[in-house]
This record gives C-alpha cells, sequence and structure tokens, in this order.
C-alpha cells in the first residue's frame, strides 16, 4: 500500500531519470544546478516529503532526459546523498552513486566579495577539497575557501 | 600559456631557491643589459611606492623600457574597460605584464588570457609573491641560510598577506614559529593547520618581549587602525606593539628586524641605528629580487 501512496504523491514516468533523497531545502539549488528551469521535457517536482533518513526530502523527476555523470555530479555540492534512478519503461535500470567533483566551474557563486569573480564577467572555478563530510570549494582566482554554509548556486536568471 | 608568477605555490622549492641565486648575482652587479630590446608593462590599478617603483627600476637595469600607469584615472578603465579588455590589449604591444590590482584573483585571471608572462606585484589581500621572494633573500642573506630558523612574525597576523604567504614559503625549510599578536588579530587557523599537516612547531603568544631573546628573525607588520571596530581597542594594541631600542638588549646577536613597510609607529626609530635593523636593506633586495624574476620569467636566467 506504501509504494501506492508514494505513486499517488509523485506519479512515475516511463523513461528518464528520478532524483531521490534530495534534502528539501536543496531541491530548488539542484533545479538551478541542472538549469531545469530551461528544460522543455515534462518534470514532476515534490517537495517536503516524508523520509527516514533526511527527515524531510525531494525529489524531482524528468522525463525523456539522460544526464552525463559529470553534469550529475554538480548537484553533490547541495545534495550529496542523493540517489540517481535511470527509468527504461517504467523499471529501474540503473542506480547511480553521485561523487563529487574534483573542479566546480561556473555553478557556485565565490563568497568572497573582494574576489575578481564577483566583479567582473568572468566563470568562477573552483577546486574541492572535502573536510570531514563537508565540501569546501577553494577558489582558483582568489584562493579563498566558500564552505558549504555559503554555498551560493549561480542561477540562470 | 607562458609561464608567469601570481602565487608563491606557482615556484617550486628548487625555483625559489633559484631565483635567490639569480638576486644574488644581480646584488654583485647591478647593471645587465640583458632585455635590451624588450619593453615591459608596469600597470597599477591602485597606487603603490616601493613595488612600482622598484619593479620599474628593476626592468631599466635590465636594459628594458617600461611602459604603463601607476593608477586607472586618466585610463580607459575610468571610462568602464574590462580588465579583460585591457590585459588582452597591452599584452599585444609588450614581452611582459607586471600588474597590481585591487581585486583578489585579477593577476590569476590576467595571466590566463595574456600571451606574455604576467607577474603579480599584489592582487588584493591575496597574494604578492615578489615579496615572499624578497623576505626569504632578506632571511638568507642575515642568517647564511634558510634551514632550521625561528621566525617571530608581530602584528596583523589575520589579515596581513606577506606573513601567510611567507609561513608558506618558509615551509620549505624546516622553520620554528612564534605568532605575536593580539587576540583580534591571531593567525587564523587554516595556516596552523597547514603547519600541522607539514609537522611544523608554532608558539603564540600576545606579549611582544616574551620570546623576543629566541628569535632569528622578528616579522614585524603594521597593525591597521580600520582592522578594529572598536577604536578604544586599537589604541591599546597600537602601544603594545611597538618595538623600541631598550627592549633588545638580550636578543641574539644574529637577529634581525625585518618589515614591509610602510611602518607608521610599530618600529621605533631609535631601533633604525642598532645593528638589528635591517628593513632599508630587505626594501633595497626588492629590487634584486626582481631583476631576478623578471629576467628568469623571460628565459634569461
Amino acid at each position: 500500500m506504501k509504494i501506492n501512496e508514494k505513486h499517488l504523491i509523485v506519479s512515475a514516468i516511463k523513461n528518464g531519470t528520478v532524483l531521490d533523497h534530495i534534502p528539501a531545502s536543496s531541491i530548488f539549488k539542484v533545479i538551478d544546478i541542472l538549469h531545469l528551469t530551461q528544460d522543455n521535457n515534462q518534470i514532476t517536482i515534490g517537495s517536503n516529503l516524508d523520509s527516514k533518513s533526511l527527515g524531510k526530502k525531494g525529489i524531482i523527476k524528468i522525463a525523456d532526459r539522460f544526464f552525463a555523470d559529470e553534469e550529475i555530479n554538480k548537484i553533490a555540492l547541495v545534495a550529496p546523498q542523493a540517489t540517481i534512478n535511470i527509468i527504461k519503461n517504467f523499471e529501474v535500470i540503473e542506480k547511480k552513486i553521485i561523487s563529487i567533483p574534483e573542479n566546480v566551474n561556473g555553478i557556485v557563486k565565490c563568497v568572497n566579495p573582494m574576489c575578481v569573480t564577483n566583479h567582473q564577467d568572468i566563470e568562477t572555478r573552483f577546486i574541492t577539497i572535502s573536510k570531514g563530510s563537508d565540501i569546501q570549494l577553494l577558489c582558483h582566482y582568489c584562493e579563498k575557501v566558500t564552505d558549504s554554509k555559503n554555498l551560493k548556486i549561480i542561477s540562470d536568471k | 600559456m607562458p609561464k608567469s608568477l601570481i602565487s608563491i605555490h606557482d615556484f617550486t622549492k628548487e625555483e625559489i631557491i633559484h631565483i635567490l641565486e639569480i638576486a644574488s648575482g644581480f646584488e654583485k652587479n647591478k647593471s645587465q643589459k640583458i632585455l635590451e630590446g624588450k619593453i615591459i608593462a608596469c600597470i597599477f590599478f591602485e597606487p603603490s611606492t616601493r613595488t612600482r617603483l622598484s619593479f620599474e627600476t628593476a626592468s631599466n637595469r635590465l636594459g628594458a623600457r617600461v611602459i604603463g600607469f601607476s593608477d586607472t584615472d586618466n585610463t580607459s578603465i575610468s571610462k568602464g574597460e574590462s580588465l579583460k579588455d585591457t590585459i588582452k590589449m597591452v599584452s599585444n604591444y609588450v614581452d611582459m605584464i607586471v600588474m597590481r590590482h585591487p581585486l583578489e584573483g585579477a593577476a590569476r585571471y590576467a595571466s590566463e588570457i595574456a600571451s606574455v608572462p604576467v607577474i603579480n606585484a599584489g592582487d588584493g589581500a591575496n597574494q604578492h609573491p615578489s615579496q615572499t621572494l624578497l623576505d626569504l633573500y632578506t632571511i638568507q642573506q642575515t642568517q647564511g641560510k634558510l634551514n632550521n630558523l625561528t621566525i617571530n612574525m608581530v602584528g596583523d597576523l589575520k589579515y596581513g598577506r606577506t606573513v601567510h604567504s611567507l609561513l608558506q614559503a618558509m615551509s620549505h625549510f624546516s622553520p620554528k614559529f612564534i605568532f605575536t599578536a593580539p587576540e583580534e588579530l591571531m593567525m587564523p587557523e587554516e595556516y596552523k593547520d597547514f603547519l600541522d599537516e607539514k609537522k611544523i612547531s608554532y608558539t603564540e603568544t600576545s606579549s611582544l618581549t616574551e620570546y623576543l631573546d629566541d628569535t632569528d628573525i622578528l616579522y614585524m607588520t603594521r597593525v591597521q587602525q580600520e582592522r578594529f571596530s572598536d577604536p578604544i581597542e586599537y589604541e591599546k594594541v597600537k602601544n603594545v606593539y611597538r618595538l623600541e631600542a631598550k627592549m633588545l638588549r638580550n636578543v641574539r646577536d644574529n637577529m634581525k628586524i625585518l618589515h614591509p613597510l610602510p611602518r607608521i609607529n610599530e618600529i621605533a626609530t631609535d631601533v633604525d641605528d642598532t645593528p638589528y635593523a635591517y628593513f632599508y636593506k630587505q626594501a633595497e633586495n626588492g629590487m634584486y629580487i626582481r631583476m631576478a624574476i623578471i629576467a628568469y620569467l623571460l628565459g634569461y636566467k
């Protein structure tokens, strides 16, 4: 019965990608990172769903769209425990675990107000450094660290 | 991409030692016209005295000609020209760019779009690698070595870029550090973590006199008023971190006092005449180091 309840909340897709176990607070950041606001595919978004592990989780289902690993890995910054399910004909044919990318380009704003990327038209570039479970981004330009608390995603708008 | 010097991490230990050797050659023979016919742009997007003059003098002593500007008032930058366009244009004119910019990371960006080597002469509070190299040169000159020295850094250790870069560069040479700073301006955790990783020992104190007699190099920096939210706190600290000649009675014979300058009141003028004061010679060394950096990056040494 439980499965059916879930289906009622967020309907299944025939083919495409399901991003599950996104922290509810990160769901709109994930949408920004994957540029889903510009996507013409059918997208179902669920937020604040009950989750045993996360408390409140988000889920995004994108019909007929499949992501390259390097593209999907970008969401590790805001949803490191997210799971990626590849759906073909209503079946999960592959589950992917995301891994933290070594370099992060053009997604995150540098926290340093004096960084050149915040004043000139320059794409941001970071090197990822993990400190325990926390992900920190070292700016390639100003050499300052942006930590997950200060992570601001550059949105499409 | 031609080799540039943006951050002290851009040079290996071997390159650092090589630069110091070249600089020593230039100190012995100050005018070597090996760059006759070359043109070097010194573009300063914010004011500077020592750094700009010493880069320009270094270029001239090598026989190169210098073009550039020392502030942005009379340039197209005041009309809103982007950094990219300025650098693209200048790099088509010259053989090398020396630049200072108030924004952090500006020099790194410039080095990626320029067709010629770029030397970072200071990018905001970030890096100033020629200062670090001249500090190393001066330390070696006064101590006869770089290894196993006790370096006592005094003043603004929180925001001071010179102390951070010097700390990183000295980490190649098994130093011991003493950090002397008021509570508000202590060495940030990230640099202490860096030393822990490298197994380099350090001691912290808020007393200027506590370790004065156990020091080989006393590296003084200016405590800037704008770092304090409470002006009364600044007044207290300002006088605590003032070095006077009478405090130097029991220091080591080899002890030398360095300061990146400008100094305001943190070193009393009566210190200038003691055998320990070395900051004027340190500033002079900046010229030899800058000659060495220019000659090395242009492939002449």
